[in-house]
């Protein structure tokens, strides 16, 4: 990414822009973006020289453990798309193969060492999950499935993460785990990992959700940073195609925490939203803030009905 | 290193001169040596340089693991089986540390 050679010129031409800048180095950074670029100019259709490359989802079966996963199923009313679509379908061969195979799933080592925090006494009270939850696969079997969901004391809606740690502060007299930290990771891949299969789908109705709800909406299609693009422009609009080297998936939620390859770990939802808004090089909105948790939860509803993957595999 | 975690599957039963395929999952960094922290100075490399898998005493297969391998190493094999024994599996660290797993397999 850094001081490219590429002829600036160039590259600015094929996006059919007109502001050419002689500044080679200035230019030459945002040459290796010139993907980027590319893509939200076809959203446009303005004069592309050369089509994106299309990406479909490919027509396959995702199978975990013996249990069929729904990988597309029809969209709720009132979404602008009429199937919604696991991103599992737009990953290669290779990274499919990896999560249906429970056993390979490197994720599962961190469902592993979530279920030893499960069962580890932490705190003044003395108490480990376990001791009021029993056994996970009992009293966790399908919780995960309806993340977020509206928490009537802090007036706001609540995901898994802030979930835990509200129960590790009031039950366990245990500290908050800080934001990604490795312990908060394992632990929601755990528990999510109960609800494995389970169509995922959340309460509107609760509270303020549908506020929340709109809010996180309106979020989706604000553009923003320098690159000035929205959620949409890249997941909604341009779904299907390349991004670079990258297939665009509908940017489905059913999969966090999720493996990414790229970053050999289990990563979070809001690490990962973080990451694609500094990507339209915005600032990013601080993890559990109230743009992240409204985006939460608008996302989560985009992909209602679709089976829990978590912990998927993904690039 | 805190959190090294091996996993293993072994078929739990096989028949007399069956071929079996094994798996291997191991939680570990594989630090490069490559990358830098955040005030420019080297993070050492510290990697899984070797795997063996041994049964009933006898090796079966090994290999040596280079800095570029991803971290949480995954790696799959066969071996005949003609007799009732235990697989044990051996992972070296750069650090000193050795990591076992063992399983038994059951042959009729």
């Amino acid at each position: 990414m850094t001081k490219s050679r590429v002829n600036p010129v160039r590259g600015v031409g094929h996006m059919g822009r007109t502001i050419v800048s002689k500044n080679e180095i200035k230019w030459g950074l945002s040459v290796s973006l010139f993907g980027v670029g590319l893509l939200s100019v076809g959203l446009l259709s303005v004069g592309l020289s050369i089509a994106p490359a299309q990406a479909d989802p490919v027509d396959d079966t995702l199978v975990i453990d013996g249990k069929e996963m729904i990988t597309r199923t029809a969209a709720p009313e009132g979404h602008p798309f009429k199937e919604v679509l696991s991103g599992w379908l737009f990953r290669t061969e290779e990274t499919r193969a990896l999560e249906a195979d429970s056993f390979q799933n490197p994720a599962m080592l961190g469902v592993d060492e979530g279920a030893e925090i499960w069962e580890t006494v932490e705190g003044t009270a003395g108490k480990s999950c376990a001791s009021c939850h029993g056994d996970a696969a009992e009293s966790m079997a399908g919780i995960g499935a309806h993340y977020p969901k509206w928490d009537p004391e802090t007036k706001r809606p609540v995901n898994m993460e802030l979930k835990i740690n509200q129960c590790r502060e009031k039950n366990m007299g245990a500290e908050a785990y800080k934001f990604d930290a490795r312990e908060q990771k394992a632990l929601t891949s755990f528990i999510k990992y109960q609800s494995l299969g389970d169509p995922m789908s959340i309460d509107l109705s609760q509270g303020d959700m549908r506020a929340w709800w709109d809010k996180g909406k309106e979020l989706y299609y604000t553009r923003t940073g320098q690159l000035n693009l929205a959620c949409g422009s890249c997941h909604e609009a341009s779904m299907g195609k390349m991004i670079r080297a990258d297939h665009l998936s509908q940017g489905q939620v059913n999969g966090f925490p999720t493996y990414r390859l790229k970053q050999q770990g289990l990563v979070s939802l809001h690490n990962r939203l973080r990451g694609c808004i500094r990507d339209t090089r915005a600032e990013m909105p601080k993890a559990f803030s109230d743009d992240l948790m409204a985006i939460e939860v608008y996302v989560t509803w985009r992909g209602t009905g679709l089976s829990m993957e978590t912990p998927a595999v993904r690039h | 290193m805190a959190n090294v975690k091996p996993r293993v599957k072994v078929p739990k039963t096989a028949s007399k001169g069956e071929i079996i395929t094994l798996k291997t999952l191991i939680s570990h960094e594989m630090e490069s040596g490559q990358r830098k922290d955040k005030e420019g100075k080297p993070i050492p490399r510290q990697i899984l340089h070797t795997f063996t898998c041994a049964f009933n005493g006898q090796d079966v297969f090994s290999c040596d693991m280079e800095p570029s391998i991803s971290a949480n190493p995954y790696l799959e094999f066969d071996a005949k089986v003609e007799e009732s024994g235990t697989f044990v599996f051996t992972w070296l660290d750069d650090d000193g540390s050795t990591y076992t797993a063992e399983s038994k397999v059951a042959v009729s």
